[in-house]
This record gives structure tokens, sequence and C-alpha cells, in this order.
């Protein structure tokens, strides 16, 4: 059973881990440009874990911006996954400890997104599902990042090969992915407009956080649903 | 680059890998504190996914060029009926097909 659940998560994550795996190696590509030797782009790929905000971190360090802003502009890509946690917790209470520390230090946006439908449609959410999904993703993303490094003058100009445009067409297939929840196209539609005004006014990488804010809000403003009546009670945990 | 900048990136690295952590954990640790879930702020957490992963794709639509635009609107129409992965394959075709006829 548990074995059946790890292996019925590898096979779901894998087409996450062929689309992710081109940003691996751009990853390790753009770091050793940026003035990473090898082992720093393995490392920080196996210890952040977050392919967004290491092509942030990459991109500000090889501007010589100071250390705190760097990582305060990590931390604020990845604001989103303080939603994210927030938003499984239903559907990991009867996970141990330790399986907790992992499930939350893996939590990536298709991660994410899966366990919701997995939960959405009444599959279980096991930690063996989970860690089968995480580890398809995670170990081809380090080993990604290592050919990309040790390759990186091969990817050249990654715009040439038509790399670019991969990365919002899989957000965008995510998002997709989402149209049969309350409200969503409005959500959808604030959130973008918001997200494109705060990157004109405010700047990357705060468009993130003030989009997704003012999409959020909207939700929770908006009447809710009938079957909403029945709250949803959770345990106390620590 | 000289052994103590070295030395920095390894710590940048790491205080961006515990700040990482931090809010992948810390949404829950502020959720477990509450003892249930008011309807509100579950109408909000349903709608947290298609609110972040909106940003992450408006702004590429209007700042990518003619050629991104164009391969998101078609994989947009595509994505309603086919996976992710045909929705990439194609969206990719569309931008080579066009940065090779306009070069």
């Amino acid at each position: 059973m548990t074995q059946d659940d790890f292996w019925q998560g590898i096979r779901g994550g894998f087409p996450v881990m062929v689309s992710a795996s081109p940003f691996g190696a751009l990853f390790g590509a753009l770091a050793i440009d940026n003035g990473f030797s090898v082992f720093d782009a393995v490392f920080m790929s196996a210890t952040l874990y977050a392919g967004a905000s290491q092509m942030v971190g990459i991109e500000l360090f090889g501007h010589k911006v100071q250390p705190w802003l760097i990582v305060l502009s990590i931390f604020a890509v990845n604001f989103r996954h303080i939603l994210y946690s927030a938003s499984i917790a239903r559907h990991i209470r009867h996970f141990s400890g330790v399986q907790k520390f992992f499930t939350f230090f893996l939590l990536v946006d298709p991660q994410y997104a899966e366990t919701e439908k997995r939960a959405e449609r009444g599959e279980p959410v096991t930690f063996a599902w989970y860690l089968g999904f995480a580890m398809i993703i995670y170990v081809p993303w380090q080993i990604m990042t290592l050919l990309g490094a040790i390759f990186g003058q091969m990817i050249g100009e990654p715009r040439a090969i038509g790399l670019d445009v991969l990365l919002p067409i899989y957000f965008m297939g995510l998002v997709l992915g989402f149209r049969k929840r309350d409200n969503w196209l409005p959500v959808v539609a604030v959130s973008s407009l918001a997200s494109i005004a705060a990157m004109h006014f405010v700047g990357s990488p705060w468009h993130v956080s003030i989009g997704a804010i003012a999409g959020i809000l909207l939700a929770a403003c908006l009447p809710l649903p009938k079957r909403h009546e029945e709250p949803v009670t959770l345990e106390h945990e620590v | 680059m000289d052994s103590s900048e070295h030395m920095q990136l390894i710590y940048i690295i790491l205080a961006a890998a515990f700040a990482t952590f931090l809010t992948r954990i810390g949404g829950y640790v502020m959720i477990t504190q509450m003892k249930r879930i008011p309807p509100r702020m579950e109408a909000a957490l349903n709608s947290v996914p298609a609110a972040v992963l909106s940003t992450l794709v408006a702004p590429a639509f209007v700042r990518g060029g003619f050629d991104v635009a164009a391969a998101m609107l078609v994989a947009f129409a595509v994505g309603l009926r086919v996976s992710s992965l045909w929705m990439l394959a194609i969206g990719w075709l569309v931008v080579m097909t066009i940065r090779y006829l306009t070069v």
C-alpha cells in the first residue's frame, strides 16, 4: 500500500520533473555566469529548492547586491509558501513531526498544487505519495543543476532555444487546473492586474506578493458559497 | 572570487535556505494555533494557488514581447483541453516558429 502510493507519487511527479529539468539546467548555467562555482550552484539547489527564487538570488549576487537584500528578495519571492503551508495543513495533520519537516522542506509550487488536487479528489494524502512525488522532482533538480553548471556554456542564450517561454506557460497550466474553484475568474483577473501594476510601480519581486494578496483579499470579501456554512475544524497540534 | 568572498556566498545561501524554510513552515505554524478555520479564511485559502500563480503569468504576458504573448495565448487556448506538457510543447513551437520567421 505504502509502496503503491510512493510509485503513484513518482508517476504523478514525472511530468513536473520533465518540465522543471530545463530550468534546473538553466539555473546551473546562469549560476556559473554569475560567479558561482559548480559546488555553490548544487548547494543552493539542494538547500533552497525553489527555482524562481534561486534565479533571483544568482541575478542579485551577480550584480554585487548587499547580502541582506539578496536574502530578503529570496524571502519575498518565496513568501507565497506561507500561504501554501497554511493551506495544506488541513491535509497533512496525520503526518509525524519528522515527516512534516520533510513535507515543508519539499513544498514547491507543483507539489502544493498536486497535494490540493489529490485531496480535492478525495484520495488519501499519504507521506509515501508525497515523498514519491517530491523525490522525482528534487533529485533530478540537483542532477540538472550539476549538468547545467558543468555544461553551462553549451546552453548558450536561453532565448535562442525558446526556454524563456516555458516557465510562464507552465504556471499558466497550473492556474487553469484550478478553474473549477469558487471565484476563480475574479481572483485570477485581480491578481493578474495587481501584479502587472505592482511590477510597474513597485518592482520585482514584490509584484508576486502584492498581486497574490490582492486576489486573496478579494476571495475573502466576495459572498460565500452555501456549502461553507460548516467551518472545517482543525485539531490543535504543535 | 577569493575565499572570504566565497564563504560569504555560502552564508548567503544558508541564510536564504533558512528564510525559505521559514516561509514553508510559517503558514502551518500560524494556522494550527487556531482551533477552526473561519469560512472566509477558508475561501481565502482556496484562492491562494490561482492568485499566486497568476502573478507569475500575467507580467510575463505583458512584458515578454509579441512572440511570448502569442505563444501564451495559443497555450491558453489548448490548455483548456490538453495536459500541461502539451501546452509547453505547443507554446514552445509557436515561439520558435515566430522567432524563426522574424529573424
